[in-house]
């Protein structure tokens, strides 16, 4: 608790914290002050001097993100010496910055474009030499363009400070200076684990998904193939708020009824495939803890998570659970058992998961992803780009219908739906394994330990007789501050689950960009978990073990969870791979 | 960038001995830089990951340092370093227009190395050679009153 102290704000007085900032007060009072370097919980620099504010007896204006308030304290947040300034510094930026708003990818949604409608730039006096720059697009996952970078510092701090994979930062000094790789490498050849993270970061257009939009319509427009379209729980949970919807509104049935529209053959849930990623986990979760087996078990749903561990973390590949992630089994599930049971060339087959993660792009193309010559999957979007094929297809989302996925698969369980929030996993996890190891069905079927934002979450949960203890970080620091945890043996766990997104795939690289300023006043995290667990108290059917589906799918064609066809065709290997 | 690494044994041995002696120590890379510098002359990849390596600092942070700092080089030395003078008496009597023959020639840019190691290009502040202006080093030697004609056979005589 700290104590509080009072203060004037444009004339109004007010008390508040004592370690609060001129902005975080202001803000609480209802006062809106341009940034664009601050990111809360990810940067502080005070470098960009966009929130310039006037404090009484300080002779230089101040920049309110990082000036902290004090007693007495008397602050002016729009004095015309402070629009001046704001805006004359905004056109500074503005000179050396590749104006071209009208293709580019954040135009409407990008912070610098807001700043220069909120200050009312008009033209740009200083016509500045340009630096100049290549755009590195070699990753599967992620594209920079320097030409749009202002160098606020956003995407550093988020991939050093808070994912703790310090692979970009800024190089040079002066007019050279420039966000970069060690020796200029381009991304993909650095140990980037494509969380997109630093892309959710960043104001402008200089971070951005590797598109395959136009795969997915080659596709769709050819009439040999059969197209299937999956997507994942985070998903519906985040589409909303690129047609209007307030955060955290669950937009599936007319997500449903989007892809329909846009001409895919067939529109699947991947909490099909979670499930069956909870049956096949849950199983060698059991395994292991029975025949001595490595542990902890660690799951190995994310894949920015599994990367981050082949680079940094190699002594662990074997603790990572063998199950490939539920898009990759769905999409294998696709390619075997749907395409014989349906008299379809799985040659012809092509599979599309739409996804809150770009690093689920480089997933699927690793090459362990594949069975008998076929890529599990084909193609993957995510929710952003998903929306500007909606947008592209003049689909007016609000006005749909809500509809239901396609038959076979629609009974994903409220198991399923959860793996798209930190926990989940685990969650999902736990109520299978209380039922498999207790022999009876458990009632009580909310494990309320493990969800939440809390960086590194345990628990112990009884068991059949047996003490089962379990742990969830999320966010890549806190993965690393875990697993050392466990290397030093001061913490030992017979399950653990990571996402490599703070929050989860909720919030993931793939994911609605949501301005800085509306991340001081909203948890994007805690919003969009919101829409996934409601979804999962009105679910029918709340285990994954339960879905009838799986009892086709393991009677059908896999006989039991570890079969050997399952092993083909679910579970995967891990690499190691070098740190620099 | 071409010229492959050719650290010894004995270099590295020295590097490691210095990375231990400031290991744990708080604001270590710059130290570290500064006498891996002095090892090896210059600052390539493979001692930028030794660096990194030793002291569990990320590469980017230890390139990004090295670029900032304008006595940190990437490149080896040549065998004969040149130094074009770009002080204020050099440039009015034209060392600019030298110094833009010489990369053209060479196919280098200040601060690099020709790929057979043989010369290596900076520009520099004035010398003390002002009554020489313009003026041009290679190695300890110097060529004063230059014109930009005469560098193609001055640079054939090494
Ligand atoms: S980054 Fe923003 S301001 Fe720059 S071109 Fe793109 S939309 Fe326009
Ligand atoms: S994708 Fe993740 S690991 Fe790669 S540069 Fe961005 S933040 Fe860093
Ligand atoms: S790439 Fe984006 S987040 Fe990173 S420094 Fe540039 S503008 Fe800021
Ligand atoms: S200096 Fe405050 S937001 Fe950049
Ligand atoms: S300016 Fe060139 S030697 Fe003095």
């Amino acid at each position: 608790m700290s104590e509080n102290v009072n203060i004037k704000i444009n004339g109004a007085a007010m008390s508040v914290p004592a370690d609060y900032t001129i902005l975080e007060a202001a803000r609480e009072a209802g006062i809106d002050i341009p940034t664009l370097c601050y990111l809360k919980d990810v940067s502080k620099t005070g470098s960009c001097r966009m929130c310039i504010v006037e404090v009484k007896g300080a002779r230089a204006l101040q920049a309110a993100c990082v000036y902290p308030v004090s007693e007495g304290l008397e602050v002016m947040t729009n004095t015309p010496k402070v629009r001046e300034q704001r805006k004359l510094t905004l056109e500074l930026l503005l000179s050396n910055h590749d104006r071209k708003c009208l293709s580019c990818i954040r135009s409407k949604s990008c912070e610098l474009q807001d700043l220069a409608d909120e200050l009312g730039v008009e033209g740009i006096s200083f016509e500045g030499e340009m630096t100049e720059h290549d755009i590195d697009n070699v990753s599967p996952s992620i594209v920079r363009d320097n030409k749009k970078c202002i160098l606020c510092r956003r995407c550093v701090n988020m991939c050093k400070d808070v994912q703790t994979v310090a692979v970009i930062d800024t190089m040079e000094r002066g007019f050279k200076t420039r966000v970069s790789t060690a020796f200029e490498k381009p991304l993909s050849d650095t140990a980037c684990v494509n969380c997109g993270q630093c892309i959710v970061s960043c104001p402008t257009g200089a971070l951005y998904e590797k598109d395959n939009t136009k795969e997915v319509w080659d596709a769709i427009a050819d009439p040999e193939k059969y197209v299937i379209v999956q997507t994942a729980p985070a998903v519906r949970a985040g589409l909303g708020e690129e047609f209007g919807y307030p955060m955290g509104t669950p937009v599936t049935g007319k997500m449903a009824a989007a892809l329909r529209r846009l001409g895919f053959d067939k529109t699947f849930d991947t909490d099909t495939g979670a499930d069956l990623t909870i049956m096949e986990e849950a199983n060698e979760l059991i395994e292991r803890v029975q025949n001595g087996g490595k542990l902890p078990m660690i799951t190995s749903c994310s894949p920015g998570w599994v990367k981050f561990c082949e680079h940094y973390f190699t002594d662990f590949l074997d603790n990572l659970s063998s199950c490939k992630s539920p898009h990759q089994m769905f999409g294998a599930v696709m390619k075997s058992y749907y395409a014989e049971k349906n008299g379809i060339d799985p040659k012809n087959m092509f599979v599309v998961s739409v996804m809150p993660c770009v690093a689920k792009k480089f997933e699927s193309g690793r090459p362990e992803m594949e069975a008998d010559k076929l890529r599990d999957v084909d193609a993957v979007i995510s929710t952003r780009e998903l929306a500007r094929m909606i947008k592209q297809a003049g689909i007016m989302f609000d006005k749909l219908p809500d509809e239901e996925f396609d038959v076979p698969f629609e009974r994903a369980s409220g198991a399923g739906v959860i793996f798209g929030a930190t926990g989940g996993v685990m969650e999902a996890a736990l109520r299978t394994a209380a039922d498999t190891l207790g022999g009876k069905s458990v009632e009580d079927i909310d494990y309320t330990e493990v969800r939440g934002i809390e960086g590194i979450k345990e628990a112990t949960v009884n068991m059949g007789g047996m003490d089962v203890k379990v742990a969830v970080a999320n966010g890549l620091g806190n993965a690393r501050k875990l697993l050392e945890s466990i290397r030093d043996g001061k913490a030992d766990y017979h399950f653990v689950e990571i996402m490599a997104c703070p929050g989860g795939c909720v919030n993931g690289g793939g994911q609605p960009i949501v301005p800085s300023r509306d991340k001081m006043d909203v948890d994007v995290r805690v919003q969009r978990a919101k829409a996934l667990y409601s979804e999962d108290v009105n679910s029918k059917i709340r285990k994954s073990h339960e879905n009838p589906d799986m009892e086709i799918l393991y009677s059908e064609y896999f006989e039991k969870p570890g079969s050997h066809k399952a092993h083909e065709l679910l579970h995967t290997t891990y690499i190691k791979r070098n740190k620099y | 960038m071409a010229i492959p690494f050719k650290g010894t044994k004995e270099q590295e041995a020295k590097l490691m001995e210095v990375i231990a002696a400031h290991k744990d120590e708080k604001g270590a890379t710059i130290p570290v830089l500064h006498e891996a510098q002095e090892i090896y002359g210059y600052l390539p990849i493979e001692v930028q990951t030794m660096i990194a390596e030793g002291l569990d600092v990320p590469l980017a942070e230890i390139y990004g340092i090295v670029t900032f700092y304008t006595q940190f080089s990437l490149n080896p030395k040549g065998q004969y370093p040149i130094g074009v003078c770009l002080g204020t008496a050099c440039y009015v009597k034209g060392s600019g227009d030298i110094l833009e023959k010489i990369k053209e020639i060479l196919g280098i840019d200040v601060g690099e190395c020709t790929d057979d190691g043989k010369f290596s290009l900076d520009a520099t502040r004035c010398i003390g050679a002002c009554g020489l202006a313009p003026v041009m080093t290679i190695g300890e030697h110097v060529y004063g009153r230059l014109t930009v004609d005469e560098v193609e056979d001055i640079l054939k005589k090494y």
